[in-house]
Parts: structure tokens; C-alpha cells; sequence
């Protein structure tokens, strides 16, 4: 051991008071947590190819492999028709990648170090939720370049296409709050994983891959007020791809960008106080 | 308790905590106080409730009643000042495995608002100090147990905390790690820190904390200088005769001199009784058992050990029964 130095000095600033204070340090903390974890992705390179293969994958099975024998209603590319449901799919299966690092988070008893930080409750659950919104921009943008090469386009104009872009985008925010719920509540990583079987039946339910019409009517309730279903027609309509919404559809599928922004907007205002009040009072 | 003569000087101060998880009772009635500068082992077996307590102290956890400050904060209704000034090591190591130790250093630095530079520079001042700039940039998760756990009590020293809180700091690792981790706390303890830790390992208290509290079944039962707790047992003074012949007439020597009833054990050529201090001195008892032609082969007087305090006031085997919630300790 060597010499014994003075003790350090703690920061001398006081604890912040004012309502823009303490916003502005959530937000300081939220991004330092954030870096945290794409720090994670830049010492596992694996992690990250894995993301960004993952989209190529998805092409090749559900677009050739299956999309060879389906044949789209109304007529068109089923690659084309395929795409959306592909966008859609990526940002939901980040629910159980978010769970999966928060369920870390907890059984390592990282969580109980931030809890002792004297930082805005939120301020994890916005990194954890921040990082994700960038691995989702990233995983989307490498799966549209794979759907391109396999045929997809955009047919209406940058524009709306941008709005696609942006509702994709804000899904998967919303229902990453979901994915931070579920990793808060569970009691490993393992647990998490486990969970992964029950995600994908959400997106398959849905107007994703094949349309919604064709269910028995039983089925066909879920998949058409499903929000996965919501998010794939306001994209099919906002790109310009085959599908569109027809006479007699549930109403989601007819105002699809309505329903989608609704769906978001619920989901937000359903989880993120669950999650902070979770993160809040921890189980033991 | 023995609370000092400066009630104000307390920098950890619990009262009568109560908390319930279902239809478990963690704590039933806890007190405890530490003084500045000094520290605190808190001492129980598994289930006993001293996670519960530091969880509580720590602000990860409230109580259910009962009142606690820390470092002159209450617990609940001033978490958020509180958390200015305490550090918390858990029992599993909490830093971040897929980061660097000195990543994790910055980031903890980070978040108790330091400058980007003024982080770098404390974590690379820490972890030089404490030993770890070697592994500094190399990812926790190649860590050996001892070095994490190390990396974990540091973390907190990227600013001041005037008071620590280490749950079994040492469970787990191995002797030259936990040796390790102790200098570490005690040079912590001479930079001026309140530490409460807890443990299983009663050599730990007895090494590190200027008091012990026994808790067993979410209760206090004894407290004190680990000194004084030794003395509820009290010393013993251990003679091994030459001649088993001789056996009969040294006990009757000792029972004499001795604070206790004799333990003879014939095979092994011993005697053993209680002393206390109107006990003749050793050189006395010497001339004694010569007058009475007893062939000493070893004799000495054997200070307990808090393993013998710590199995006499929670009840010898049936520690952490609920029979010795009644025991009141010595303190």
C-alpha cells in the first residue's frame, strides 16, 4: 500500500434544488449512463455483429426462404409487403435485449449501487432506455439497406418516409419501458432470457408477415388491435409498400399513424412510471 | 449500546428499526450507533438481518418504523443528501463487469458530478493507491474474486463518502485477498471514514472494528469493544501437566485459586478454569502447584475468542434460534 494521501475531497456542490437543476443533471446522468452501455457494444464487437447481421438473417428466412411461396393481397412484391413487418419486428425483440441488461444490471447489484447515487431515480432508466433508442436507430437503419438490396423501396417521398422512420423509432422507445419493467422484476439475466419465447408470438400475431384478414376470427381481434400491427400498416402506408388499408379493416389498420401514435403514447404513460416507481422500492 | 459521552458526535444513529418482508420479521427492534472515525462490526449469522439494516442505512430500503441518521441525515426523509456522503459495498460485487476498472472508476466519479478530468484524475489517483493501476484498463470481468471486490470498496472513494457501509466485504475470498481488502478498510479508517461492515467472520470483527454488535433474529443481543465482549466469556487459564499422576493434585490447586468450576481432561493431561483479575498472578499459581509436587509442562492464560462470545449469546449450536432473542448481552 502506498503513503496515505489526504482524504479526497468530496464535490462541494450542494445538492441541487431547483426543478431545472435537477432536469438538467437527469439528463447529464441519463447520457453518462448511456455511454455506459454502448461501451459495453465497443468492448464485445460480437454483440455488435451480431445486431447488425440479425436484419440480414431475417431477409434471407422470412424473405426467401417463406416469402417465395406467399402471395400478397391485392398483388405486389412480398419482399415489399415483407419490409415493415421486418422494421416492426427488430424493435420489439429489443423489449427482451433491454430486459436481458437490466436483469444484469440487478443481479450483479449494479442496481443497488446507482440506487445509493445520489441521482434523479429516472436517470437509469433513461440511460437504459437511451442506449437502446441508439441501438435502435442503428439495427434499423443496417435493416432497411438489407431490405433495400432485396427489393424494397420507398415509394412516397422522403418525407413520409421519415415519418415511418420516426413512428418505428418511437415504438420501440415506448415498449423499451415495458423491457425495463420486466428486467427490474425479474431475478437474473436467465429469467429475462426465458422470457424471450413469450415476446415473439406478439410479433408474429399481427399483420407482420401475412395480413390479418386471412385469420381464423377468433385470432383476427388480436392481430388487428395488436400495436405491432399498427406500427407495420402506418409504415406500409407511409412507404408506399403493397398492403394497404382496405374497406372493413378494424379501425387501428384504417388510421393506422393515429392508432400508432395512441399506442405509443399508452405505453409510455403506462411504464415509465411503473418502472421508476419499481426502481423505486426494490424488492428486498 | 454504549453510546460515547458526545451523543452528537454519532455518525450512524438507528433506533428501534422494524421491517417486515411478508411473514418474515428482518428487523425486530434494532439499535445502533457509531462514532466518528471508528468502526462498527455488526456480527450475526445468515438471516440475522444485518443486510436489512444496512440496506435501510444505505437508503436502498426504508424501515418499517423505528428512526435512523446518518451523518446527520434522516434516512427517509433526507435520502438524497444522505446519498452525498455514504458509499455502499454489497456482498456481490457491484461494479460493472463489462467495463474497465478504470471505466468504472470514471463513470462512479462521473455520477457524483464530477468534471470529465477531475474523474479521470481521481480514478487514476485511486486506483494507484489502492493497487489496481496495473489492471486499470483491463475489463472487470478478468478479475480475480479479491481484486473485484477491491475495485468494488474503491469505487466509492472516488469522492469522500464520511461514511461507508460494507456488507461482508470479505465473503467468499480467500485469505490473502480478505488480508488484502482489511488494509484496504483500515487505511480508509485512518483517512478519517465512518465504516460499518458487516460479517459472518468474527476474526474480521475482531481485526477491524473498534466495537462489535451481536445481532441475532433482528435484534441487538450484545454490543461492545470486542475486548469487553471477550470478557463475557472471560479467560481462561490452561495447564498441561507432565504426570497424569499429578492431575488430581493440580486441580485441586486451581480450584482454589480459579473464578470457576474446574475441566479436567485426563488423556490429554489438562486442566482448564475460568480466571478473572482477583486471580493470583501466573507466578503465584507456579509456586503453588511446585509446593504441591505438581511437573508443569505448559501453562498459560487463553483470552476467549469472539467465535466463544459470539456461540455463548446467541445460544451455543442453536445460534440465530429464536430462544436467545431473549438474551440481553453484557454490554
Amino acid at each position: 500500500m502506498t503513503a496515505l494521501q489526504p482524504p479526497l475531497q468530496p464535490p462541494l456542490e450542494t445538492p441541487a434544488r431547483s426543478a431545472g437543476h435537477r432536469l438538467r443533471w437527469t439528463f447529464v446522468d441519463g447520457w453518462i449512463l448511456v455511454k455506459r452501455i454502448l461501451t459495453h457494444l465497443k468492448h464485445s464487437p460480437g454483440q455488435l455483429i451480431t445486431l447488425l447481421i440479425f436484419p440480414a438473417i431475417m431477409v434471407v428466412l422470412f424473405g426467401y426462404v417463406l416469402g417465395s411461396s406467399i402471395v400478397v393481397p391485392g398483388g405486389g412484391n412480398y419482399r415489399e409487403y415483407l419490409m415493415p413487418g421486418l422494421f416492426v419486428m427488430t424493435g420489439f425483440t429489443g423489449v427482451m435485449a433491454i430486459a436481458g441488461r437490466v436483469a444484469a444490471d440487478v443481479g450483479r447489484g449494479v442496481m443497488d449501487r446507482f440506487r445509493a447515487i445520489p441521482m434523479a431515480r429516472s436517470a437509469v432508466m433513461f440511460g437504459q432506455t437511451g442506449a437502446d433508442l441508439i441501438i435502435g436507430v442503428l439495427s434499423s437503419v443496417v435493416m432497411m439497406a438489407c431490405g433495400f438490396a432485396a427489393g424494397w423501396r420507398i415509394h412516397n417521398g422522403p418525407v413520409r418516409a421519415l415519418e415511418a422512420f420516426a413512428l418505428i423509432v418511437l415504438m420501440r422507445y415506448a415498449v423499451s419501458w415495458l423491457g425495463v419493467c420486466l428486467g427490474l422484476r425479474v431475478k437474473d439475466e436467465e429469467t429475462a432470457a426465458n422470457m424471450v419465447p413469450l415476446i415473439f408470438p406478439l410479433t408474429m400475431i399481427s399483420n407482420s408477415f401475412v395480413p390479418a384478414d386471412r385469420m381464423p376470427s377468433w385470432l383476427r381481434p388480436i392481430a388487428e388491435w395488436n400495436p405491432v400491427s399498427s406500427l407495420v400498416a402506418a409504415c406500409r402506408q407511409l412507404f408506399g409498400n403493397p398492403g394497404q388499408p382496405t374497406r372493413g379493416q378494424a379501425w387501428p389498420l384504417l388510421h393506422p399513424v393515429t392508432a400508432t401514435l395512441l399506442w405509443s403514447v399508452a405505453l409510455l404513460v403506462v411504464f415509465v412510471p411503473a418502472a421508476i416507481r419499481i426502481y423505486r422500492t426494490p424488492k428486498n | 449500546m454504549e453510546p460515547p459521552a458526545d451523543g452528537a458526535d454519532l455518525v450512524v444513529y438507528a433506533e428501534n428499526l422494524h421491517k417486515r418482508f411478508g411473514k418474515t420479521e428482518a428487523l425486530r427492534g434494532l439499535d445502533l450507533a457509531v462514532p466518528r472515525g471508528t468502526v462498527l462490526g455488526v456480527l450475526g449469522p445468515n438471516g440475522s438481518g444485518k443486510t436489512t439494516a444496512v440496506r435501510i442505512l444505505a437508503t436502498l430500503t426504508r424501515p418499517d418504523s423505528g428512526t435512523a441518521r446518518v451523518a446527520g441525515f434522516d434516512v427517509v426523509r433526507q435520502a438524497d443528501e444522505l446519498r452525498h456522503r455514504i458509499g455502499l459495498t454489497g456482498q456481490h460485487s457491484s461494479v460493472d463487469l463489462k467495463l474497465t476498472g478504470r471505466e468504472n472508476m470514471v463513470m462512479f466519479g462521473r455520477l457524483y458530478h464530477l468534471s470529465k478530468s477531475a474523474a479521470e484524475k481521481r480514478a487514476a489517483e485511486v486506483l494507484e493507491r489502492f493497487g489496481l493501476a496495473h489492471a486499470a484498463d483491463r475489463l472487470v470481468d478478468t478479475y480475480s474474486g479479491g481484486m473485484r471486490r477491491r475495485l468494488d470498496l474503491i469505487a466509492s472513494l472516488v469522492f469522500a463518502p464520511s461514511v461507508l457501509f460494507l456488507d461482508e466485504p470479505t465473503t467468499g475470498l480467500d485469505p490473502r485477498s480478505r488480508s488484502e481488502i482489511w488494509d484496504t478498510v483500515r487505511d480508509l479508517v485512518r483517512a478519517g471514514t465512518t465504516v460499518l461492515l458487516t460479517t459472518q467472520y468474527l476474526d474480521e470483527a475482531d481485526q477491524l472494528a473498534d466495537h462489535v454488535v451481536v445481532i441475532d433474529a433482528g435484534k441487538a443481543i450484545a454490543s461492545g469493544t470486542p475486548d469487553r465482549l471477550k470478557e463475557i466469556i472471560g479467560s481462561r487459564l490452561d495447564l498441561v501437566v507432565r504426570d497424569a499422576a499429578s492431575l488430581a493434585a493440580a486441580t485441586g490447586v486451581l480450584t482454589v485459586i480459579g473464578a470457576g468450576a474446574p475441566e479436567t481432561d485426563e488423556p490429554k493431561r489438562t486442566v482448564s478454569i475460568p480466571v478473572n483479575d482477583t486471580s493470583p498472578s501466573l507466578t503465584e499459581i507456579l509456586r503453588r502447584l511446585d509446593q504441591e509436587g505438581v511437573a508443569v509442562e505448559n501453562i498459560g492464560i487463553r483470552r476467549p475468542t469472539l467465535d466463544e462470545v459470539f456461540l455463548k449469546v446467541t445460544g451455543g449450536a442453536s445460534a440465530g434460534s429464536e430462544q436467545m432473542t431473549s438474551g440481553k448481552g453484557a454490554a
